[in-house]
């Protein structure tokens, strides 16, 4: 799923949305997830997971090609750990609330 | 320093898009669970200019109980991984978007 696709499934659930608001709703979640991100701060969504920032100091690389030593500067680097019940629906255990229930599958074979 | 919750997301929605809180905070979890639903089908989730969701499958492992040394078998799971994009791994360090790509050149 893209990030169109997701737009597009949104605005058929919302047909009394425009287009253009419900683009302005997913455009503005991920700009509120990385401006807070690039400010250093958590964002923690209880279920769906919690972004966070990890630093990676300074180090002494060397370029592959011709051995050279080169300093490589500290960085941060954006960090996804899976909540509880999105890690349980990916494992295909019970379905998030508000998530659509997955069809019911016969029994297998029983002998 | 706070922590970003649903709550300001849903904050943040009204102020832009115009909608009450209460339409703000459904279609905030529209948005989550559609990316669950469709994680929870084995799809990648692609979000352009932020990252991509990806559920990675991990075969069966021995592992070992650290406390008392007897081996267990870990079951085949699925595993979800986050890959952020330039354009977030840019802002996250203040750099210009697309440094990352000119160093290349």
């Amino acid at each position: 799923m893209t990030r169109s696709e997701l737009i597009a499934q949104l605005a058929a659930e919302n047909p009394h949305l425009r287009h253009s608001d419900v683009e302005a709703i997913v455009t503005t979640i991920f700009e509120e997830i990385t401006a807070t991100l690039s400010e250093g701060r958590r964002v923690e969504l209880r279920g769906f997971g919690a972004f966070s920032v990890k630093r990676r100091d300074p180090r002494t690389g060397r370029n592959p090609r011709t051995g050279e030593s080169v300093e490589v500067s500290g960085k941060a680097v954006p960090f996804f750990k899976p909540g509880k019940e999105l890690r349980e629906v990916v494992n295909g255990g019970p379905p998030q609330a508000g998530a659509p229930k997955p069809p019911a599958r016969p029994a297998k074979t029983k002998a | 320093m706070e922590t970003l919750t649903r709550a300001q997301l849903v904050e943040a929605i009204y102020a832009q898009v115009g909608l009450s809180r209460n339409e703000s905070a459904a279609l905030l979890e529209s948005v989550l669970g559609r990316m669950a639903t469709a994680l929870g089908k084995g799809e990648s989730v692609k979000i352009s200019a932020f990252g991509t969701f990806a559920v990675r499958q991990k075969s069966e492992r021995i592992g070992r109980n650290p406390k008392t040394g007897v081996e267990v078998p870990i079951m085949p799971r699925k595993v979800l991984s986050f890959r952020p994009s330039q354009v977030l791994k840019a802002r996250i360090n203040h750099e210009p978007v697309g440094s990352a790509l000119d160093e290349d050149s």
